[in-house]
């Protein structure tokens, strides 16, 4: 597992509910199929309403034009990220694109779960806002061995909620990983 | 120190004694039920996951309803109704309801009540936000995503986090112009949308049990959107009732302790409630009808999981009855048994089905269709920067479609007054 996520950020605000994340007229496509899953890389994030993508300005593209991988690979988010329905399509859809890891204040609970029981993205808390101290574009590097944020951009560095008792889960790479290592199955 | 009623359902799953809030424990699942958007995933992943070991953990416990995406010609959506089919016929499944069949049932969660799998005491997952609903029986009930769906599957087991319990009593008699919607939408007004997260709402008090099974069911229902992982009501003769007309299984009704811990208690007196919405664009944006009255609107919308119940339907017959709609109104009926029923039930001898057709409503099939907006063919789908006023469930930016639309979330009675008249209006204005 990579210990050092370094990248653009792209910044949203509270409530970035799944059908924000993924639209549910496409949540049709095969998430195994190689080259059809792209689809879900493609339209990540393309139902947030433009003056909210992309903080603190907004309308700023996620995807550009008609690729299937977004330049932004950190997203920083407000609280209850992932609010909503229970479809996995949503941290698929953000892996797709290329985000490695949010740092969000909270998280819906069946986003959270999914985004680690899949070994999708590293749903970090951070312990204080952070969308007013980042912009999107910003450089951040997390630092898992630390569990801190720093924006490369200014300087500023923030200190993350350790992973806790998911770490286990996420160093091993999914729920199937965790239960092989620990002969559950 | 005693427990409250989820935590004796989950101690029971888990084989043990006592278990508190905060800890991790391994549940034994008593139903596992998946649907056309999130069912082929779980295959997929099942199948990856276990290779030439995959079995299925016990057939019987497996409950596959398409519902989602049904009456589409997306070629993609019909591929994952096709995907279920394939599956069910290969393993033999006997929990399997397929589309363009007389099994068919529509939408999964009220199925699960109709066709008896809601069991008091047990333990369900779902691979839907909504599985929350089947809390209305005295069980444990909530969503996950493929992934540990696909674990359950091969395993019958997972690991959940023990909530903390909120409890919200609500005494006194339900008023006329109320339903239990407007009762879940003052919740989530008081706890917003993440209040719940990672807790269990528990329902109570005098104007809860006076409530029939349907109505229950809206207050289970919505407690995803507080973020809590399950809404439970304690079982009590009329839960009993219902599940004994359509199940076999024995159970054990668990009641929560007089000395069970609350994170908080919250107190209403439903005489003082009033017929509330929530405004665009989320569930816990709670305001009165009698301040957004006057709103126009462009369409109204009676159906789901949430609003598409039988009881939902007699509410808004009472006042579409003799009556035209002024803005087009899409009658959409969750399941195909409530489907049925309104074409039995009556009022002054007019089945409601010809109440909503004499009034001009269009009558959907039973399916999910545009709670959730769908593919670009879904019958009631959102477009562009309508007005939408609708029984379901959540309104976050284009929830029912497109993101430039506007939706308030009401209850069946506000929703059939305001479609007579075409703007937002409090049904106290027509008793």
């Amino acid at each position: 597992m990579e210990k050092i996520i370094k990248g653009k950020a792209f910044v949203l605000g509270d409530n970035i509910d799944t059908d924000q994340i993924i639209p549910a007229e496409h949540l049709v496509y095969s998430l195994s199929d190689p080259e059809e899953s792209k689809m879900y890389g493609k339209f990540a994030l393309s139902g947030v309403p433009l003056i909210k993508s992309g903080l603190p300005d907004g309308s700023k593209a996620f995807i550009a034009g008609d690729n299937t991988e977004s330049e932004f690979s950190i997203i920083i988010a407000g609280s209850n990220f992932g609010c909503g329905s229970s479809r996995e399509h949503a941290p698929f859809a953000l892996e797709k694109a290329g985000v490695k890891a949010i740092a969000a204040e909270s998280y819906a609970r069946i986003f959270y779960r999914n985004a680690v029981d899949g070994g999708f993205v590293i749903p970090y808390e951070s312990t204080k806002k952070l969308i007013d101290k980042i912009k999107t574009g910003d450089e951040v590097e997390i630092n898992l061995n630390t569990n801190h944020l720093k924006n490369i951009t200014t300087g500023e560095e923030f200190n993350l909620n350790p992973l806790g008792d998911v770490l286990p889960i996420i160093e091993a790479g999914n729920i199937f990983e965790y239960a092989r290592i620990n002969e559950m199955i | 120190m005693g427990m409250t009623i989820t935590e004796k359902i989950l101690a029971k799953s888990a084989g043990k004694a006592k278990v508190e809030p905060g800890q991790n424990v391994w549940l034994n699942v008593d139903v596992l039920m998946t649907h056309d958007v999130c069912g082929p995933p779980t295959i997929d992943i099942w199948k990856r996951e276990f290779g030439d070991r995959a079995k299925i953990w016990d057939k019987q416990k497996l409950v596959i309803f398409p519902d989602h995406y049904i009456f589409t010609q997306n070629p993609q959506a019909n591929r994952n109704v096709d995907i279920l089919r394939q599956f069910a016929s290969e393993y033999n499944l006997p929990n399997y309801y397929d589309v363009g069949t007389d099994r068919y049932k529509g939408v999964c969660h009220i199925a699960l009540a109709e066709e008896g799998y809601n069991i008091p005491g047990t333990v369900l997952f779902g691979t839907d936000s909504h599985s929350c609903t089947s809390g209305a029986f005295g069980m444990f009930s909530t969503g996950v995503g493929n992934t540990d769906a696909a674990f359950i599957l091969g395993t019958g087991k997972i690991w959940e986090k023990v909530p903390e319990s909120l409890k919200f009593t609500f005494d006194g008699e339900l008023p006329n112009y109320l339903t239990a919607k407007d009762l879940i939408l003052q919740v989530l007004g008081d706890i917003t949308t993440d209040g719940g997260t990672y807790r269990a709402l528990e329902f109570n008090g005098d104007a809860v049990y006076s409530m029939e099974m349907d109505e229950r069911m809206t207050l289970t229902n919505m407690a995803i959107e507080a973020g809590a992982m399950n809404g439970i009501i304690a079982a009590d003769s009329v839960t009993d009732k219902y599940v004994k007309e359509r199940s076999q299984k024995e159970y054990e009704i668990f009641q929560s302790d007089n000395d069970a811990v609350y994170r908080s208690e919250f107190h209403y007196d439903t005489s003082k409630m009033e017929p509330l919405v929530a405004k665009p664009h989320s569930p816990d944006n709670k305001d009165t009808v009698r301040n957004v009255e006057g709103t126009k609107l462009t369409k109204c919308y009676i159906g789901s999981c949430t609003g598409g119940k039988l009881s939902d339907f007699k509410s808004a017959a009472k006042f579409l009855f003799g009556n035209e709609v002024n803005v087009p109104t899409f009658v959409v009926p969750a399941s195909t048994y409530v489907a049925q029923q309104l074409e039995i039930e009556t009022i002054s001898g007019v089945s409601l089905k010809s109440i909503f057709e004499n009034a001009g409503c269009v009558i959907a099939e039973s399916s999910c269709a545009a709670c959730l907006g769908g593919p670009m063919d879904t019958v009631g789908r959102a477009i562009d920067g309508e007005v939408i006023i609708s029984t379901t469930n959540r309104n976050f930016p284009g929830r029912m479609g497109s993101k430039k639309s506007e939706v308030y979330l009401a209850s069946p009675l506000t929703v059939a007054v305001s479609a007579l008249t075409g703007v937002i209006t409090d049904p106290r204005n027509f008793l």
